[in-house]
C-alpha cells in the first residue's frame, strides 16, 4: 500500500466546526431544558415526561460509549472475529435488565435504583451501602471514560490532553448542572442518532467498495491477512475467565446506575419495557455496523497504518472515514466522537448526583425530611463536586492503563447492585442486613480481587504472578453477593420488611402507587 | 371499601397471584433462553473453537453469522417480550385494576 497520508491527530478545521454546531445546539437545550426544571422530578427524571422511543435512543446515547465505538472497530481491524466476540458481549445484558429489572424499577422506585432496595428496608443502612455500590461503579466506569477522552482527543484534534479533559469536563458540568435530567436526555438522544447516522454512513461507503455485498468485504479481508481473521483467536481460551467476563458483562449492565436511572425517566412501566427493545434493537444494529466498520479498515485502510497511529487501533474507524468519505467525512466522525464522550459522562455525573443528593443528603443526612429545591440545590452542588473530581481524577491518572476499569465497574455493578436489586424485588424474606452485607460483600470483593487479578496484579503492578487467577473477578464476587444476602437474610428475619411484601407486590406487578 | 383492604383483597385474588407467576414463567423463560445462547456461544469459543471456524463460503466462517445471530436473537427476544406484555399482562392488569377499583 502507498504511504498513507491522514489528517487524524491534526487540528481540522472542519470537525472543530462540526463540533462546535453541536455544542451550540446542546447548549441551546441546556438553555431551554434549564426553565424547565425546577422540581426533583423534572431536574432527576426529566418530568417523566420522555416517551419510550425517545428513552430508547436516550439509553443507547448512555450506554454506547467512545470505547465501543473505536475501540471495537480498532479490535476488529486488528485482530478481526474477536472483536465480534467483544461486542455481542457487551449487548446481551440488555434483555436481562428487560426481563428481571425495567418494569418492577419503573413501578417501585422514584429517581435512584436505591430506592427499589431501600422500599421496604430501613432506609439509612441500605441507603449508605446502595451509595457505596452506585458511586463506586460511577467513579470508576467515569474515570475510564474521561482519561479515554483526553487521549481520544488528543489523537483526534492533536489537542494536548489535559486540555481536553478540562474542556470535557466543563462542557458535561453544564448540561447536567442547569439541565438536569432533560438536557442529558437530550444531549444522548443527538448524539445516539449522530452516531447511528455517522456509522451507517460509513458502512454504506465502505459497501459501495464491495458491491454492497458484506461477504465480498470479509473476503477481502481473508485473502489480505489470512482466513485465521475471520475465526476465534485467542480472547477465549480460560473457560472460566470466560464465564467470569460474561457474567459481569451480561448482569453489570443490569446494575448501572446511570442506565437504571433512565427508566423513571418515562411515564409507565409500558414505557419503561418499550424503551428497552428500541434500546437494544438500536445497540445491536451499531456493534453490527462496528463490526462491519473494524473489517472495512483492515481491509481499506490496513493494520499496519492503523496501528502505527495507535497500538490499541483506536483510530481504525477515523482512518477509514478519510479514505472512504474524504477529510469532511472525517471532521464529521471525529466529531461525532466527541459528542459520544460528552453524553456518557453527562449520563454518569446526573447518576452520581442522584445518588449524593437523594440518597445520601436526602434520606440518610435529612432522614427524608427535605423540600424539592434544597434536593435540586444539593443535587446541583454535587454535579460540580463530581465535574470538578472527574477533572482531576482525568488528570491525575493520565497515562495509565485504566482499561480495567471499565471491566470493574462491570464487576461492582453485576456484584453490587444487581444482586441486591434483584433480592429486594422478588424475594420476600430479604432483609436490611441481608441487602447491606450483600451490596458490601459484592462491591469489596469486586475491587479486592481485581487488584489481585492478571489484570492489575500483573499487567500494571509487574508481578509476576497473580493471587486471584481470574481476570475478571465476577463469578466469585457476584456469587457471594447472592449467598451473603441469602444467608444473613435467614439469619436475621425482619417482620416489617416481609409484611409489607405483599403490599409491595400490587405495586410491583399492577402499577398501582408508582411515581 | 378502604384503600387498604382494597389492596389486601388484589392480593388475594387468584387472578392477580396467575398474573404474577405467569409473569415470571415468561422472565424467567426468556431469561434461560438468552443465558442458554450467550453462554452456549463463549463455552464453544472457550472448549472448540473450531466449529466456529468451519467455512460456509470460500472465506467466510460460519462463526460471522453465529456472532451476528447471537445480537439478533437478543433483540427478538426483547420483542417476544414486548409482544407478550402488551398482548397479555397489560389487559390483565386493566382488568384487576377496574374490577377493585384500584
Amino acid at each position: 500500500m502507498d504511504q498513507f497520508k491522514t489528517t487524524v491527530g491534526q487540528t481540522d478545521p472542519v470537525s472543530i466546526g462540526f463540533f462546535l454546531v453541536f455544542i451550540s445546539i446542546t447548549l441551546g437545550i441546556t438553555y431551554w431544558a434549564a426553565k424547565r426544571t425546577r422540581t426533583t422530578a423534572q431536574y432527576y427524571a426529566a418530568g417523566r415526561g420522555i416517551t419510550g422511543f425517545q428513552n430508547g435512543l436516550a439509553l443507547a446515547g448512555d450506554y454506547m460509549s467512545a470505547a465501543s465505538f473505536l475501540g471495537i472497530a480498532g479490535l476488529v481491524s486488528l485482530k478481526g472475529y474477536d472483536g465480534l466476540i467483544y461486542s455481542v458481549g457487551w449487548l446481551v445484558g440488555w434483555p436481562i435488565i428487560m426481563f428481571l429489572i425495567a418494569e418492577p424499577l419503573r413501578n417501585l422506585g422514584k429517581y435512584t435504583f436505591a430506592d427499589v432496595v431501600a422500599y421496604r428496608l430501613k432506609q439509612k443502612p441500605v441507603r449508605i451501602s446502595a451509595s457505596i455500590g452506585a458511586l463506586t461503579t460511577v467513579a470508576f466506569y467515569l474515570i475510564a471514560q474521561m482519561v479515554g477522552a483526553g487521549n481520544l482527543i488528543k489523537l483526534m484534534f492533536g489537542l494536548p490532553y489535559e486540555l481536553a479533559v478540562v474542556i470535557v469536563g466543563t462542557i458535561m458540568v453544564a448540561y447536567v448542572l442547569f439541565g438536569g435530567m432533560l438536557a442529558t436526555t437530550w444531549v444522548q438522544i443527538i448524539k445516539a442518532g449522530l452516531l447511528l447516522a455517522g456509522a451507517t454512513l460509513l458502512v454504506i461507503l465502505v459497501l459501495a467498495n464491495f458491491n454492497f455485498s458484506p461477504t465480498a468485504l470479509f473476503d477481502a479481508a481473508a485473502v489480505k491477512y489470512g482466513d485465521a481473521v475471520l475465526s476465534p483467536g485467542g480472547l477465549i481460551s480460560n473457560p472460566w475467565d470466560a464465564l467470569s467476563l460474561g457474567l459481569a458483562l451480561m448482569f453489570g449492565t443490569a446494575g448501572l446506575p446511570h442506565i437504571l436511572m433512565r427508566f423513571y425517566t418515562v411515564p409507565d412501566d409500558k414505557q419503561a419495557r418499550k424503551s428497552v427493545f428500541y434500546a437494544t434493537g438500536f445497540i445491536g444494529y451499531f456493534y453490527i455496523l462496528t463490526t462491519i466498520i473494524g473489517f472495512g479498515a483492515m481491509v481499506m485502510v490496513g493494520q499496519d497504518v492503523i496501528s502505527k497511529i495507535d497500538k490499541g487501533g483506536n483510530m481504525a474507524a477515523l482512518l477509514l472515514a478519510e479514505v472512504a468519505g474524504g477529510t469532511v467525512f472525517l471532521g464529521f466522525i471525529a466529531a461525532v466522537a466527541f459528542a459520544t464522550i460528552l453524553a456518557v459522562v453527562s449520563g454518569l455525573t446526573l447518576a452520581g448526583a442522584s445518588t449524593l443528593s437523594h440518597d445520601l443528603y436526602v434520606n440518610v443526612v435529612r432522614s427524608g425530611r427535605s423540600s424539592e429545591a434544597e434536593e435540586v440545590k444539593v443535587a446541583r452542588i454535587a454535579v460540580l463536586f463530581l465535574g470538578l473530581l472527574a477533572i482531576v481524577l482525568g488528570i491525575v491518572f493520565k497515562g495509565q492503563n485504566v482499561a480495567f476499569m471499565v471491566g470493574l465497574a462491570f464487576a461492582v455493578a453485576a456484584s453490587g447492585n444487581f444482586p441486591a436489586l434483584l433480592m429486594s424485588m422478588v424475594w420476600k424474606g430479604f432483609t436490611t442486613a441481608g441487602a447491606v452485607a450483600s451490596i458490601i460483600t459484592g462491591t469489596v470483593l469486586a475491587v479486592v480481587l481485581i487488584v489481585v487479578s492478571p489484570t492489575v496484579w500483573v499487567d500494571i503492578f509487574k508481578y509476576p504472578q497473580a493471587i486471584f487467577p481470574l481476570k475478571n473477578p465476577a463469578l466469585i464476587s457476584m456469587t457471594a453477593a447472592f449467598v451473603i444476602g441469602i444467608v444473613v437474610s435467614w439469619m436475621t428475619p425482619e417482620q416489617a420488611a416481609s409484611e409489607k411484601f405483599e403490599e409491595e407486590k400490587v405495586r410491583t406487578y399492577l402499577g398501582v402507587g408508582a411515581e | 371499601m378502604t384503600t387498604k383492604s382494597k389492596l389486601q383483597s388484589v392480593r388475594e385474588l387468584p387472578e392477580f397471584r396467575a398474573l404474577v407467576r405467569q409473569r415470571w414463567a415468561v422472565s424467567l423463560g426468556l431469561t434461560v433462553a438468552m443465558l442458554c445462547g450467550y453462554f452456549g456461544f463463549i463455552l464453544v469459543l472457550a472448549f472448540d473453537k473450531s466449529l466456529l471456524a468451519a467455512k460456509i463460503g470460500e472465506h467466510l466462517t460460519i462463526g460471522i453469522p453465529v456472532g451476528v445471530g447471537i445480537i439478533t436473537f437478543a433483540w427478538v427476544l426483547t420483542g417476544i417480550y414486548v409482544w407478550w406484555a402488551n398482548r397479555y399482562y397489560d389487559k390483565t392488569v386493566k382488568q384487576i385494576r377496574d374490577r377493585m377499583g384500584v
